[in-house]
């Protein structure tokens, strides 16, 4: 058929949860000072990375025949 | 002003963003075989992905900067461009005029015109269309390109002309189709990407009951009763009393009907989105759809405004000042990237503003291509080609749009003046045409004269309005008054700007009506039928469950909008 917009929004938000969360978890806890004490990189990097996967698993799903009935 | 310092990993971000974008164009750019695939996406998608392309596409940089701004200069008021303006229209446009848009299979909403009325309508806003698309563009572009040199001191020039090709090469390669799966993917990064600025500043402010008590003294130190900047309809009784200086009347007539009707309903850039649809329920669902995520995005896009002038009250130079003395509003999205984000979700907010700024762009580029083949080209230039030749010419339009918005957006840097003459010549444009749609749509008797006639009178009205008053204290000129003399002083901007709405309006349809009935019906029942009203079948619902049919979701958003309004009245 056709490529599954959800494919590109899924690898995408995937990355960046990625990325963010190795950052979070090497970054020095100074730079969250600006951020009220959160490691924001972290937790918002899990929130993408969760967000990401669920894109990537509803498109995966759909790639598959419908179960019999 | 400083800069803000970006690190590696914010890079990192921006660049995989890029290359997302990109590689959705180039994987897409195998489904583009004929003209409608590249102008109209095939008609195929979803009604969820049209509907998220629908507001997506008006969300461009300058509608996040500037309802930030308005948020900070006006408060939760500012609210009202979405509950009493966006929404109505929304429904509007999905329940009762896409039947007649998507069921003409007309290709464009000149097309549309062509079709109910006659050439020279079409003509007209074919041409106006494609002329104003690219100078918004071009101010969007200027606009951006400013912003970033300011905050991170990036150069203007590099980044106008990156932003400028990476939107070409996805449009190129891979058509509507391509913008529209790059304006979903921007949706969510928009949203994914603000959000955690929003949550941040809520939690340091001290929640909604913080940022009132803060917007308290920014309203008492403007003269304003203390919940001036915290309720959207209490202080609307009398226009002095809120900083819009608009009371309830203008504000529903002149800003939710005449010019948010004018807008949702009639703006090619947006129907485009719904045009694509791959059927009349999922074109119908769609305006429906992009109303859910439309009517909470004041938490995204107003809300940091709001908590940017309260630290700037009560923290102290938080908002740096402007030339004019006053706080620069415009800085409120940045200034607060700045201030919660560490490096990281910095690269990620910054990525979300350039997202939000391409998806506009993108919605301009690809309305104004569509308009310019189908509408000008091939009917005034070289008609009765091949479909091969015309979606050519639609390739060298997305070059030749991205190029003349570069051009329009210098334009922009040398002549100060440009954007506010330009957005006010737009609104004298557009004011009239939601009354041509709606006499079109509903009426059979209005005929080809009457609506050009309309068109005409009510750009004209808009603008004999507009110089023949002003706003309290300004000076005749760009900000009205500029005929010399003043029959009437609106206590502000805005109410001038929702007003002069309301009378192009009302001129173009008085005028549509005296002149269609002075004139005889060029189209018969025959030809009209499928575009106007009375002479269209009823549309018979495919079997679905009720949540999906339109007017339910339709009733559902209007009640939603109510209570969203009751809640921060």
């Amino acid at each position: 058929m056709n490529l599954d917009v959800r494919w590109p929004i899924g690898g995408m938000f995937s990355s960046f949860g990625a990325i963010l969360i190795v950052y979070g978890l090497v970054s020095s806890p100074e730079i969250y000072q600006r951020s009220l004490g959160i490691n924001v990189n972290l937790w918002w990097g899990v929130v993408l990375l969760l967000f990401g996967l669920v894109m990537l698993a509803l498109a995966y799903r759909a790639t598959r025949p419908p179960p019999p009935v | 002003m400083q800069h803000i310092q970006l690190g590696g990993i914010d890079y990192a971000i921006l660049g995989v963003y890029f290359a997302f974008v990109l590689g959705i164009g180039w994987v897409l750019r195998r489904y583009v075989r004929n003209s409608e695939d590249f102008f109209i996406a095939g008609r195929s998608m979803p009604a969820w992905i049209a509907g998220l392309a629908f507001i997506s596409a008006n969300l461009g940089a300058q509608e996040v900067i500037g309802m930030a701004a308005s948020g900070a200069k006006y408060g939760i008021m500012t609210s009202h461009f979405y509950w009493v303006g966006a929404m109505p229209a929304m429904v509007f446009v999905g329940l009762f005029m896409m039947p007649f848009y998507y069921g003409s299979r007309a290709r464009s909403v000149p097309e549309y015109l062509k079709l109910r009325f006659d050439e020279k309508t079409r003509g007209l806003n074919a041409i106006t269309f494609a002329i104003m698309t690219i100078f918004s563009s071009g101010i969007s572009m200027y606009a951006l390109a400013k912003l970033l040199e300011l905050v991170l001191g990036w150069s203007f020039h590099a980044s106008i002309i990156v932003t400028g090709i990476i939107v070409l090469i996805y449009i190129f390669l891979g058509g509507l189709k391509s913008a529209i799966y790059n304006e979903v993917l921007q949706f969510f990064l928009i949203v994914l990407g603000f959000l955690p600025l929003v949550l941040l500043g809520l939690k340091d402010i001290g929640g909604w009951q913080g940022l009132t008590s803060k917007l308290a003294v920014v309203a008492t130190n403007a003269g304003f009763e203390p919940g001036a900047w915290s309720h959207s309809w209490k202080y609307t009784g009398a226009p002095t009393h809120n900083p819009m200086g608009i009371e309830w009347f203008g504000l529903i007539m002149g800003l939710g009907f005449a010019m948010s009707f004018g807008y949702w309903c009639t703006d090619f850039l947006v129907v485009q989105r719904a045009m694509a649809a791959g059927s009349m329920t999922a074109a119908r669902r769609t305006p429906l759809i992009a109303a859910w995520p439309k009517m909470f995005m004041p938490l995204l896009v107003i809300l940091p405004g709001m908590l940017a002038i309260g630290l700037h009250a009560t923290r102290g130079g938080f908002l740096p000042i402007g030339a004019d003395g006053h706080p620069n509003y415009n800085l409120a999205i940045p200034m607060l990237l700045a201030h919660y984000l560490p490096t990281g979700l910095l690269g990620l907010g910054l990525t979300a503003l350039m997202a939000s700024f391409m998806s506009g762009m993108a919605g301009n580029v690809t309305a104004f291509n569509t308009v310019w083949t189908y509408d000008i080209y091939q009917t005034y230039v070289r008609p009765g080609q091949t479909d091969r030749h015309y979606l050519r010419v639609g390739h060298a339009a997305t070059v030749f749009g991205i190029l003349a918005s570069i051009v329009a957006a210098y334009a922009a840097t040398r002549f100060n003046n440009i954007n506010d003459i330009l957005q006010l010549v737009f609104s004298f444009v557009n004011g009239p045409l939601f009354a041509t749609f709606l006499l079109g749509m509903f009426w059979k008797r209005s005929t080809g004269h009457g609506a050009f006639a309309g068109l005409l009178t009510g750009t004209i009205t808009a603008a004999l309005h507009y110089g023949l008053t002003m706003p309290q204290g300004a000076t005749p000129g760009i900000h009205g008054g500029f005929l010399g003399a003043t029959l009437h002083t609106y206590p502000s901007e805005m109410a001038l700007n929702f007003w002069t709405a309301l009378f192009a309006w009302t001129g173009c349809f008085i005028t549509t009506i005296v002149v269609s009935l002075l004139t005889k019906r060029t189209k018969t029942d025959d030809e009209l039928r499928g575009l106007v009203y009375s002479l269209t079948p009823r549309i018979v619902e495919e079997a679905m469950p009720w949540y999906k049919r339109p007017v339910v979701l339709g009733i559902l958003v209007l009640v939603v909008s109510a209570i969203l309004n009751l809640i921060f009245w």
